[in-house]
């Protein structure tokens, strides 16, 4: 089943990145292909993790929001670059995420590193500590927002409050 | 007179190609201002953020540029294969560049910054 | 315009070259070598469409994949000083990492 989904995964990347549909050109395809697959088994990676599309549709409607975030974060940086004087106030805060599962802490603490100003500096369990540029946009109360979004698009159904 | 009527029909392709430039201009500037940023910043967590705009903006605005100049599909979906792996690897690689510094020992700067700070210095 | 934004690119990157030879500590390096690495994907993606060949990109993706390894591979050699630290997978047991002797700032 996850096997079936890594050779689904690796024959549309070869057939979205090669433009050559020739009989030879696929035969190398299905080579190369096989060959991704047999070493997939040997590193032991075909797994849950290895075939992550139950909740893809989740994600779809999460990156967009994640992209506007990203986008308003980057405009409160480039000023604080710009600047004459340099008027940062760094700080480190701890925030308590409320996601249950490893792949919606995994997106809630890459969503806080993407976003500029804000970087994760250790996760351990659900405490993350969190390093910012402005001591005022780095409150923990300033990623419940995200924290709600990534639970709702990562977490299993059900578990999401 | 045709020569006119062309000139005043602004045809789709003559657009794409002129606003994908100009993201790619913008792409790039705000890639010089990450690095004003990393060579300004006081010490290696803001400094983070400061190349994390060079990742994030900088890029996909360059990426966003050469898309919108793209002659076929097959390059857009290069550039987003591009765009969706640097976003992931990016996240990564500044999360374990934190940490890795965080476990050696290297203390972040924490509060408002003063005039004439010196920065940090490498440690014996 | 496509001329100015690789002019741009290149000086960003000159830029950040003095951050990687000045920078105090290893992880100012690491950090400047990584974002030189994202801006060299950009160079090499804008390069290909300014020479009119767009397959450039294929160097590209492999170019933004390679970077992300090498910069793992670097912070994880100068945590533990070794390649051949096992890491833990779930259901095997843990195996400690020993954790040699050296600074790890240069």
């Amino acid at each position: 089943m996850h096997l079936l989904g890594i050779l689904l995964a690796a024959t549309a990347f070869w057939m979205a990145n090669s433009g050559h549909y020739e009989s030879l050109m696929l035969g190398f395809a299905a080579v190369s292909v096989v060959l991704t697959l047999i070493l997939s088994l040997r590193f032991k990676i075909v797994d849950r993790e290895g075939s992550p599309y139950v909740r893809l549709l989740g994600f779809l409607g999460y990156v967009p929001w994640l992209t506007w975030e990203v986008l308003k974060a980057n405009w409160v940086v480039i000023r604080a670059c710009l600047r004459a004087d340099l008027d940062i106030s760094p700080a480190l805060v701890k925030v308590r995420t409320t996601c249950k599962s490893d792949l919606a802490r995994v997106t809630f603490a890459n969503s806080i590193t993407l976003t500029p100003g804000t970087v994760t500096v250790e996760i351990q369990g659900d405490k993350m500590l969190v390093h910012g540029l402005y001591e005022a946009n780095t409150v923990p109360e300033s990623f419940i927002g995200m924290d709600a979004r990534c639970a709702r698009a990562a977490d299993p159904k059900g578990a999401a409050a | 007179m045709p020569e006119a009527a062309n000139m005043m029909t602004l045809d789709w392709n003559t657009i794409r190609i002129a606003l994908g430039g100009a993201f790619c201009l913008l792409g790039a500037l705000l890639c010089i201002i990450g690095t004003i940023g990393v060579l300004r910043f006081p010490d290696v967590y803001t400094r983070l953020h400061a190349a994390s705009i060079t990742d994030t903006s900088g890029a996909g605005f360059v990426l966003l540029g050469m898309a919108l100049m793209a002659p076929d599909w097959i390059v857009i979906v290069k550039i987003v294969c591009v765009l969706i792996f640097l976003m992931l690897t990016s996240a990564t690689s500044s999360h374990a560049l934190v940490n890795a510094a965080l476990t050696a020992g290297l203390q972040p700067k924490i509060g408002p910054m003063r005039k004439g700070q010196p920065e940090d210095e490498a440690l014996p | 315009m496509m001329m100015a934004a690789l002019i741009a690119l290149i000086v960003s990157m000159c830029l950040l070259l003095i951050r990687a030879l000045i920078g105090p500590t290893l992880y100012d390096r690491v950090l400047a070598v990584n974002s030189f690495g994202t801006k060299t994907v950009l160079l090499i993606g804008l390069m290909g469409f300014v020479m009119g060949r767009p397959d450039f990109l294929d160097i590209a993706i492999l170019y933004t994949l390679i970077n992300f390894v090498s910069t793992i591979a670097v912070l994880k050699f100068f945590r533990y000083r070794s390649f051949q630290v096992p890491l833990a997978r779930r259901g095997e047991p843990r195996v400690e990492a020993q954790v040699t002797g050296g600074e790890p700032n240069a």
